[in-house]
Parts: C-alpha cells; structure tokens; sequence
C-alpha cells in the first residue's frame, strides 16, 4: 500500500507505543513456543521399589543432569504415586478451590514432575490462576523488593536512594554495580541507607558469586538472588554450573545464616539457543522443581530479563504469570518479575503487573527501579521512581498492597539527608575517601546521578578494594555510625547481624519486620481460604495505602468561600413583570456560602457577563434568587414562572446555566449548559444574549464552549462537594427572592 | 580451648541476648560471633520438616556442617563442583574431607552423588592422561 492509500486512522494507531513492541508466530521448533509444545513430554513416572525409575517419559539409564537431580532430591517417591494419580483437572480445580489448603495442595504439588505441573496449570485461565496465587502464595503479607543503583556509582546517592525505599516499605534493597570492584562500597552504602528510616530492610549486592558471599560474610549483604539455574544442562552448562554446585552454594549461604532464592524464567534457555523445542514453561517447571530439590527456599522467576521474548508470543503473559503460580504452588518463596522492560506500553505493562499485583506475591517486582531507569544497572526499571504515584493510587484504587507505601516529599529529602550523613560518618570511621556535605545535599536533592557533583571514582574503587581485602566488617560499620553520632543506625545495622544468630530468617518468604522479627511462611503462614480469611487490608496498613499526600479534605478542596464574590445580592421588592426582561435565577448558595463557579469564574463575573448579553440585545436583566431548589431545572422553571418575557436563566452557583420558557417542563428547556468547567466569561455573556433572543424569537448563536474531554474527571469531586453546600443552603418552603446586584468596585 | 590442629571454623560464642550496641563499644563482640550456629541450622531444619519443607531441611542440616567450614574452603568447594573442574577422584576425595575434617557427613554424601553424576553425564575435568 502506497502512504495516499492508507487509513489515516491505521497510521496513527501504529505509531502506538504497544506498536512498538515485537510479535512473532509460535514456532515451536525454534523454541518459540510457550506452553504445550508438541516436543513437551507427557507427564508421567515410574516407581520401582520405592525408587523413581522413570520421569515424563524417560528412563533412568536416559536421565540428564537435571532429571537425575529431581529424582533424587526433589520428589516424595510415596508423594509422587499419589498425585501423579489424580487427574491434572482435578488438581487445578483443587488450586483455584478456596476450600483446599495451600499445605494439602503443597504437599500434593511435590509428587508432580515438571510436565505433570504444566498440565495443571494449562487447565487454568488467567483469572483462575489469580485466585490460585493468592491462595499458594508463601507468606500472608505481600511484599516488595526494591532496585537501587545509580550509574555514577556515587555512594552518597546510593545511600540516599537506599534510604528513601526503605521508608516507601519495601522489604528487600538489590544493587549491583557497573564497575565490579566498587561492589564493596555500593554493599555498604545500600545497608547504611537501607538501615537509616527503621531497621529490618534485607539488602544484596548482586554479583559474582564468589564476591557476593565474601560481601555476606563481612555482614555487608544479608541475602543473596544470583543463584541463577536452567531448565537444561546444556544451558546449565553454559551459566558454569550444575543442579550440585547451585545446591551447595544455597547450604553454604545458608551456613553463614544469609538468606537466597534462586534465579529462573521463562524464556532463558531458548534465549541461549538450548530449549530442544519445548516449552518454555515445561523447562521452567524443570527449574523450579530443581530449585524445590536443592532445598532453596525460593525463587524470583517471572521470566526476568527475558520477559519480552514470551511477551512475544500468545499467550505469553498468562505462561509467565503460570511459572510464578507453579512456583508458588511448590511451596516456594516467589519474587515474581516484573522487573525488567515488558512492553513499551503503559497499558499493557499495567495490565501484566495486575497478575500478581492483585493476588499479592511475596514481592510483587524482582526490583522496583526506585530510582530514575537511567540510573538502573539492571538493564531494566519496568516500573521506576517516576511510575510509583501511579503504583501508590493503584493500591488505593483497589484497596490492594502491593509493597509500597506513600511518602511526602518533606519525609522524603530528610531521610535522605540523614542517609548522606550516617553514610560520611560511616566513609570517616572506616577511613574511606571522604563525604562532602555538598554531596550530601545534592542527593537529598537530587533525581538522578547526574544531579551529583563529581567523585573520584579511582580513589572510590581503591578503597573498595582495600575494605574488601581488609579485616573490616559491619562490626566496625555500627563502630563508626555509633561514634558519628548515629545510634539509631547503628543499633539497626548491629540488629540486622544480630539476627542470623536465630536463622529465622532462612525460613521460606521471610523478611524482616520493623522489629527485626521474621515474618516468613512458618511465621505468616498464609491462611487463605476465600472471603474473610488471608491478608486483607485493614487497619494501620489501609488508612497509610489510602493516605497518599496528593489527597486533601473537602474542606481544603472547596474552601468555605474565597471572600471575592464580586458582587452582592441585596433584597429588594419585586419589580412588576416586563415583556423586556429576562430572569437570571441563581440558586440559594450564590455569592453567600459559594462565590466561584468551577471554571473559577467570581459570581460577580458571571452575573455581570450575563447581563452584558440581555442587555446587549436591548433587555433588561431581573434577579431572582432562589431558595428552595438547588437543582439548575428547578431554578430556571421557578424563575421562569415569573419572568415577564417568559424567559430564565437558570444559574446554580457551581456555574452550570439552563435557557428555559414558561411552559415548559422542569427537566425540559431551550439550551442547557451542563458543563460547568467548560464555561468561560465569553460563555455566559452569550448565554445572556441568546436568552434575550429567545425573549424576542430571534434566532440565537452558538455559544462558545470549549471541548476539554478530562475537565470532569478533573472537577468531579469539586463539583459533589460545590452542589453539597447549595443543597445546604435550601430554605425548603421560601419563594423566590427579588434581587439587586451591587457589584465590587 | 581449641586444639591448634582443629581446622574447623570457630563457631560464635555469644547468644543472641548479648549482642548490644553497649557490648560493641565495650569491644566484647566479634565479627565471628556474628554467625549462625549448627546447632540452630539443626533446629530450622527439624521446624522445616514440621512445617512439611523436606527438602528445605536437608539444605539446612548440610548448611549446619557447613558452619564448621572456613570460607576460602567453602568457595574451592563451590568452585570445585562447577563442570569440568574436577576429575571423579578429586570430587570424592573432597567428599571424604568434608566429611571427615569438617564433620559433614550429609554434604559429603551430596558431592558424591554429584561425582557419579558428573561421571555419568560427562561433567568431569578432561585431562590428558587421566581416567575419570
């Protein structure tokens, strides 16, 4: 089609940001399939003496890697013949049913192979698996994971950005780095800011392996995410390791009492060119059933980095909420994605956070960019510092939590501030490169690492070296912040060592509350069993979601009056009727308890323009103020009654007008103008004219409005809360009053 | 008192209890008192298996022997177990070590069971003139 033949509208609709994003055709040879690849095996197992000798089709003597890690450390052989019996349907009917308990479905979940867990959840719909995560997921209260980074790698910023998540209420704090060496001192900077509004914030620095726990044991990191796995050895084999190595490093974390899930997704084995065809939800339920095996508490799956490859395909986001639901159903700790860039739609980004936005996750987001994307070293920030208005109103929107709470900017920039401190007290006491109290206050301050002024990035990463090399730990970390004056911090860093003593928080979905005590699946056993039981907003937590700062009281909305009607309406005895007038009629509030219509126009404004128009056609203006109707119908007929033309104007106070002729009845008129906002000086001064037509049987004008589709939405409340106070004013059972205008000078 | 032999990592000798901001000022804590215990590791692990995690317990009792095992031992044994860096024999070896030097008898067997699977799908180190 040449650019002359096409639909305009369909160029438009194409330069659409969904527009923007890449489909591709299933073609499951290529791996570019979600779920129910033809190459996916069906479910199935064999048990011979207590022993699995056969999983989805294929014998011991064929097993791979991972099929022989499963079988020996993943499924209940006893387990396994139970559920392996019931019907695929059945369990997944079992899932979405609120009579069945999460610990029975857990249980039953255990004996099932990865194909027999895809089978389940293929039964499902969207909707149904909503209600199946609410019901599986680990720990009762929903949390939130936050990323801070910055691409500086400035530590005041990243101490400040720290602070600042930690008061919006997430439970854990990610940073990574762009130079690797500089891990040390962003470890540091994450847990003095995370550590800084109250205590219990989990922190990680994701890196290397080997660095990430020599980061942990200094005590600088208290969990860990990067273990990540795939769904076949050859990919295994590609990310270095095997079902083994992952499992030791979980008990070796777990030995220095630091918390981790492991990594999956969909999408990554066919990214790395090793899927053989099958699904990409039948290889991540390989994963999870391998994270299950290797004793790992949990998991952030949710596709990850790779979202956008299933997001691909049809049905690539209901494939990607199934992976969080089988996760979940495994009984395993869920940071469920979202993370990285979905879609280059608002739309559709908000509709695939709704999957686990609204059943609540054990973090909604694997990394909640807290900062602008462009600071993210991540690669990611689907949802970043400048989306959490709309993430805040959501919540309160839907009565839901999803991890975050509202904080006013005030709130904000002293936390922050205190973070910058506590950090130069830290750099001082630990014999870091100095923190300048400029730097200070331009995080505070600051949107991005571009508002920072410059560091010495070299001196930064020499002395990241030296900490990490050196004898130092968080130990002299609570030293320094203690001996800066920060007891506070330092209590709560201190308690944040203190408790891997206990090891509570090893347990499944835990974080720490306030308090410092885990809140995990032993803890917060997530109880769900359909209305009235499970997590459900209420109390302290409601009234903080619903208490965004950008909410203000009716009073504050529509003050009592601004004290400038412009004019004032002194009674005065009726006039006998003239064929030469037109009424005004307003209602009882004007320029009494009211004095400013919607559009902000003063009501001496108003009546003046609107007497400008009846006497520019040679009519005379006659005011009447009502007192016994608020309703705009009611104030035009009213007056209209005893206008000698026969002709009113009827004028609530909030602007809204009405042309009407005796005769006619309430609800009817000649022109009605029932956009408030829409209506400027110029507006009513044609009103008045085309009344005074209407009085003479000329022929009016349009009267001029201007087309604002959002003016409603924006003015609704104003609006409810201006016609409450004209309501108010009714003096039930009191007739019209004759009135004369005396306007302000 | 520690035999000056004894490999094994020290474990904590505070409680929980005795980790104040006061005891730090006073100098009384230590980085190593900072640490979850085998013994704790132990108790999660027999919470889990309450709570119906099997699989979350068997990774806490290996990660209670593991406590005894200092870092840079615990970071070649990570390293050891990633493909192709051992041959079959270091890997039992290593096994035995845990086991026997470190009281690690569960984490022992586990690296054994990744040996013969190793063995069986070709993960060892290849090395010219030596047998898996």
């Amino acid at each position: 089609m040449t650019d002359r033949e096409r639909s305009k509208r369909f160029v438009r609709r194409g330069e659409r940001a969904v527009n923007k994003d890449t489909y591709v055709e299933e073609a499951a040879d290529l791996g570019l399939v979600v779920m129910d690849s033809p190459h996916d095996p069906r479910p199935g197992i064999r048990i011979e003496a207590g022993r699995i000798t056969a999983i989805d089709g294929r014998d011991e003597a064929d097993f791979d890697t991972i099929d022989r890690y499963i079988a020996r450390y993943a499924l209940d052989p006893a387990m396994a013949e139970t559920a392996m019996a019931i019907p695929s349907l059945a369990l997944a009917r079992m899932l979405v049913d609120i009579t069945t308990p999460r610990a029975e479905l857990m249980a039953l979940m255990q004996g099932c192979t990865p194909a027999k867990l895809c089978e389940i959840v293929s039964h499902l719909n969207v909707v149904e698996m909503m209600m199946a995560l609410q019901k599986m997921r680990a720990r009762r209260t929903p949390g939130n994971q936050a990323h801070v980074t910055n691409w500086r790698e400035n530590p005041v910023l990243m101490a400040a950005d720290a602070a600042e998540a930690a008061l919006r209420g997430f439970d854990e704090l990610e940073t990574t780095c762009r130079i690797a060496r500089m891990a040390p001192i962003n470890a540091l900077a994450l847990l003095v800011g995370s550590q800084t509004p109250h205590g219990g914030v989990l922190t990680q620095c994701a890196v290397e392996e080997a660095l990430n726990l020599r980061l942990g044991l200094k005590g600088l990191t208290s969990y860990a995410e990067t273990l990540s796995i795939y769904g076949t050895d050859e990919a295994m084999r590609d990310g270095d390791d095997t079902p083994w190595s992952k499992g030791l490093l979980a008990s070796a974390y777990a030995s220095r009492g630091i918390k981790i899930r492991f990594t999956s997704g969909t999408g990554s084995e066919t990214l790395m060119g090793y899927e053989s065809g099958q699904s990409m939800l039948y290889l991540e339920a390989r994963c999870l059933v391998m994270v299950k095996g290797s004793g790992a508490q949990g998991v952030q799956n949710g596709s990850i980095s790779c979202i956008a490859l299933p997001g691909a395909l049809p049905g690539g986001v209901r494939a990607v909420m199934a992976e969080n639901l089988i996760a979940a159903a495994l009984g395993l700790e869920v940071a469920s994605g979202n993370d990285a860039m979905s879609s280059h739609s608002d739309m559709r980004k908000a509709a695939k956070l709704m999957l686990q936005f609204l059943p609540g996750t054990d973090f909604i987001t694997s990394g909640y960019s807290s900062m602008p994307r462009r600071d993210n070293m991540f690669g990611g920030g689907n949802f970043d510092a400048y989306d959490m208005d709309d993430w805040l109103v959501i919540q309160r929107d839907m009565k839901v939590d999803a991890g975050m709470e509202p904080v006013t900017e005030a709130a904000a920039i002293a936390i922050r501030r205190k973070a910058g401190q506590a950090l130069k007290a830290v750099f001082a006491g630990l014999g870091l490169p100095p923190i300048h109290d400029g730097e200070i206050e331009a995080a505070a301050l600051a949107d991005d690492s571009d508002d920072m002024p410059e560091r010495d990035l070299v001196a930064d990463i020499a002395a990241a070296n030296a900490l990490l090399e050196g004898p130092q730990t968080a130990l002299d970390v609570v030293k320094a912040l203690d001996a800066g004056g920060f007891a506070d911090i330092a209590a709560n860093v201190l308690a944040m060592q203190r408790v891997r003593l206990a090891g509570d928080y090893l347990q499944p979905a835990a974080v720490l509350t306030r308090d410092f005590e885990a809140r995990s699946a032993f803890t917060d056993r997530n109880d769900y069993l359909g209305p009235g039981t499970g997590y459900r907003l209420e109390g302290d937590a409601w009234t903080t979601i619903a208490g965004i700062p950008q909410a203000r009281s009716a009073a504050e909305m529509v003050p009592l009056t601004s004290g400038e009607a412009g004019v004032t309406l002194v009674p005065r005895p009726p006039a006998p009727p003239s064929p030469r007038e037109v009424v005004i009629a307003v209602g009882p509030a004007f320029a009494t308890l009211l004095d400013r219509t919607l559009c902000g126009l003063s009501h001496g404004e108003t009546l003046r323009a609107l007497i400008a128009g009846i006497e520019s056609e040679g009519l005379a203006a006659r005011i009447l103020k009502m007192a016994a109707t608020a309703d705009c119908g009611m104030i035009g007929y009213e007056g209209a009654k005893l206008s000698g033309s026969g002709i009113a104007i009827g004028l609530q106070s909030k602007g809204t007008a009405v042309i009407t002729r005796k005769g006619l009845a309430p609800l009817n008129n000649l022109e009605l103008f029932g956009q408030a906002p829409l209506l400027s000086e110029a507006a009513y001064r044609q009103i008045g004219r085309n009344a005074a037509c209407h009085a003479l049987r000329t022929p009016p004008a349009p009267v001029p409005v201007k087309v604002d589709n959002m003016a409603r939405l924006r003015l609704i409340v104003h609006a409810t809360l201006m016609h409450k106070r004209e309501i108010a004013a009714i003096e039930a059972g009191r007739g019209p009053q004759e009135m004369e205008a005396r306007f302000d000078a | 008192m520690r035999d000056e032999d004894d490999v094994r990592r020290a474990q904590p000798r505070l409680s929980a209890a005795q980790i104040t901001l006061e005891a730090v000022r006073l100098g009384t804590v230590s980085a190593e008192d900072l640490t979850i215990r085998r013994e704790t590791l132990l108790n999660q692990a027999e919470r889990a298996i309450a709570e119906g995690y099997p699989q979350l317990a068997r990774n806490f009792r290996r990660a209670a022997e593991l406590t005894q095992v200092p870092a840079e031992v615990l970071l070649e044994t990570y390293d050891r177990l990633r493909p192709y860096r051992a041959s079959y024999y270091e890997l039992l070896a290593m096994a035995q070590e845990l086991a026997a030097r470190y009281d690690a008898p569960e984490t022992g067997a586990y690296i054994r069971e990744a040996a013969e699977a190793y063995r069986a799908k070709g993960l060892l180190a290849r090395r010219d003139g030596e047998e898996d």
